[in-house]
């Protein structure tokens, strides 16, 4: 098939020598070493296609990264098979990694001591980068992000939303098919997160660049990828739409209350007891947010009730939100389907 | 080929950027040079020579030592060292060149940086003071030529080695330090090799560093001569040579370790 990161059964453990506690401990750590395996990714499989933008996520340590390293050939699967590109990371190196990107959002990849552009003359070279397309193309990338002030800057005095940009044309210089982003966005102010994310995608509409982003903010998915793989504990617990998780977890709506006196729960669980309502208390015991189904009769009658008993200062409506979905789901760990 | 030529430019950008740093450089060097000479002059006192080697050979001998050891030395055992502490290693080998040959490009544009900016005013500068002497026999100038570049290559071959070391010690400072010292003592740096006794000198005959700097210096003193030159090139060629594979077989080791472990 003609998948541009096709991935089966990849499993990744590392193993670790533990020390035991004590002189004894660490007389016998001589003859034996404890060892230790940590299963970071866990036989997963998963498919990607030209053009796709693929937000792939889970908590600290879900086994994102050594994914990532693995997909790249900077790591060797324990087990699985892995074509990206066609080929096998670990064979024809040279030529595998000529047709990826990369940026480790935690790590610099130019050169520290030296300006921006010299640094994208040394890739170019690297790369064999023609000149006329690096001409018309980087002019073109240097635009989108606006580093043109910075290209004569070394490195080591850039900001990090000024760094980060760099490095995202840096890792474009040679214009690769496919593109792994480790955490791009990682302590970036929003305005350079939208013009990252505004570049992405232009790549992604020219080029049809494939990319694969991971990230802990969600609100970075939500505006680019229609499709998420989310991992927990090195498993995939959902590989699909992010609208179809949003419709599957966020059905419900809150309705929130500000009361202009204190209110007790039982009070409240009276005024709605025909009704599926669940009640949660906010910071204070004047603001109360009522979790229903999304149903517009269930929505107006609770409204309704609660009103018509109680004073209120202000109420608002709202769905739950992505990271809230999210949330839920780190915190079952699987996800519910239908 | 031509990613490598850019590597030494931007080295070479790298120090210049830096090159302030240098200028003391020349003169903590000439100092140097300025002591090994008033106590060579108080060895020598009358003495027409020691060792086949003239007081003004001598001379020669510790300028020449001095300004080649501008060119070959540099610190990519260290940089290295700390490129795997930190992890950037790894991050390396998605890009599609050989990290040690980019390493040793690096090594190459900041000795060429070092020759022009640093050796040759410094010479100029320690040829009006002390009584040096310039062979005028291309033939030799050429011989040194060759024999620095040998020269380079088997301390910055000596340096992959004690870098790559960092994989598998916890920690290498001290062999780095170490070997910065055995270098500056066996190399001939800072006493000719033909000064030491006699088994010193058949174990140094053994080891590498004495074409790092005696062979070069003796070249150009001319304290080799005829067949002596050609079997001080051999040798250092020979290292070359011999040190490459225990390179490789680390290398090897260390990226199966790191992509494997993750480093
Ligand atoms: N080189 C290594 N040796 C041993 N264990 C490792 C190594 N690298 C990662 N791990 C372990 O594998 C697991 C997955 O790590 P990974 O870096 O892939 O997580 P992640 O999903 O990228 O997390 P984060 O969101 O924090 O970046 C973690 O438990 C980590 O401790
Ligand atoms: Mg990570």
């Amino acid at each position: 098939m003609d998948y541009i990161i096709d991935v089966k059964d990849l499993r990744k453990e590392f193993t670790s020598h533990s020390s035991r506690s004590g002189l004894k401990g660490a007389f016998r750590d001589l003859f034996t070493r404890n060892y230790t395996i940590k299963t970071a990714v866990d036989d997963i499989s998963l498919q990607i296609r030209k053009g796709e933008m693929v937000g792939y996520i889970g908590e600290n340590g879900a086994g994102k990264s050594t994914t990532i390293k693995m997909l790249t050939g900077i790591l060797t699967p324990t087990s699985g098979e892995v074509r990206v590109n066609g080929m096998n990371p670990h064979k024809d190196r040279e030529k595998f990694v000529r047709s990826i990107g990369v940026v480790f959002g935690q790590r610099s990849q130019l050169w520290w001591d030296i300006a921006v552009q010299e640094s994208f003359r040394l890739l170019k070279k690297v790369y064999n980068v023609p000149d006329e397309f690096y001409n018309t193309h980087m002019a073109d990338v240097i635009k989108t992000l606006a580093i043109e002030p910075l290209l004569d800057k070394p490195v080591r005095k850039l900001s990090l939303g000024q760094r980060m940009r760099c490095e995202l044309a840096a890792a474009l210089i040679h214009n690769p098919p496919l593109l792994f982003l480790d955490e791009p966005t990682i302590g970036l102010d929003v305005l350079v997160k939208l013009k990252i994310r505004e570049f992405l995608k232009e790549i992604n509409a020219k080029y049809g660049t494939t990319i694969l982003l991971t990230t802990h903010d969600l609100s970075d998915i939500e505006a680019l990828c229609e499709r998420v793989i989310m991992l927990d504990e090195g498993k995939i617990i959902y590989d699909g739409a992010l609208q179809q998780l949003r419709e599957n977890w966020g059905e419900g709506k809150q309705i929130q209350f500000l009361f202009t006196e204190d209110v007790f729960m039982n009070e409240l669980q009276e005024l709605t007891k025909e009704h599926l309502v669940v009640w949660e208390q906010g910071t204070n015991a004047s603001t109360w947010t009522a979790s229903v189904e999304n149903d517009e009769e269930i929505i107006s009658a609770v409204i309704g009730k609660v009103v018509a008993a109680k004073r209120i200062a202000d109420l608002k409506i709202v769905e739950i939100t992505t990271e809230e979905i999210i949330r839920n789901i780190y915190e079952e760990g699987a996800v519910r389907n239908g | 080929m031509g990613k490598y030529l850019e590597m030494i430019r931007i080295r070479f950008l790298m120090m210049l950027a830096y090159r302030t740093n240098y200028y003391s450089g020349i003169l903590i060097y000439s100092i140097n040079i300025g002591a090994y000479y008033f106590l060579w002059s108080a060895i020598y006192g009358d003495k027409p020579s020691i060792q086949h080697l003239s007081i003004v050979q001598m001379t020669t001998y510790i300028a020449v030592a001095w300004m080649a050891r501008a060119f070959y030395f540099n610190n990519i055992d260290r940089e290295i060292a700390l490129e795997i502490k930190e992890g950037k290693v790894a991050i390396e080998m998605i890009r599609p060149y050989n990290y040690l040959s980019m390493k040793m490009m690096q090594g190459l544009g900041e000795g060429i940086f070092r020759i022009l900016f640093f050796s040759v005013p410094g010479m100029v500068i320690v040829y009006f003071i002390f009584p040096i002497q310039f062979t005028s026999h291309p033939a030799t100038w050429l011989y040194f030529l060759v024999s620095i570049i040998l020269s380079f290559v088997i301390n910055t071959q000596i340096n992959l080695l004690t870098g790559i070391a960092t994989f598998f010690l916890f920690n290498n400072d001290g062999l780095i330090r170490a070997k910065r010292v055995v270098i500056d003592l066996f190399s001939g740096l800072i006493l000719p090799i033909s000064f030491f006794p006699g088994w010193a000198q058949s174990i140094m005959g053994y080891l590498p560093f004495q074409g790092i700097s005696y062979i070069p210096s003796m070249i150009f003193t001319e304290g080799f001569q005829g067949s002596g030159v050609i079997h001080g090139l051999l040798n250092q060629a020979l290292w070359c040579v011999v040190l490459f594979i225990p390179i490789q077989v680390l290398w090897a080791t260390a990226k199966r370790q790191l992509i494997v472990q993750g480093g």
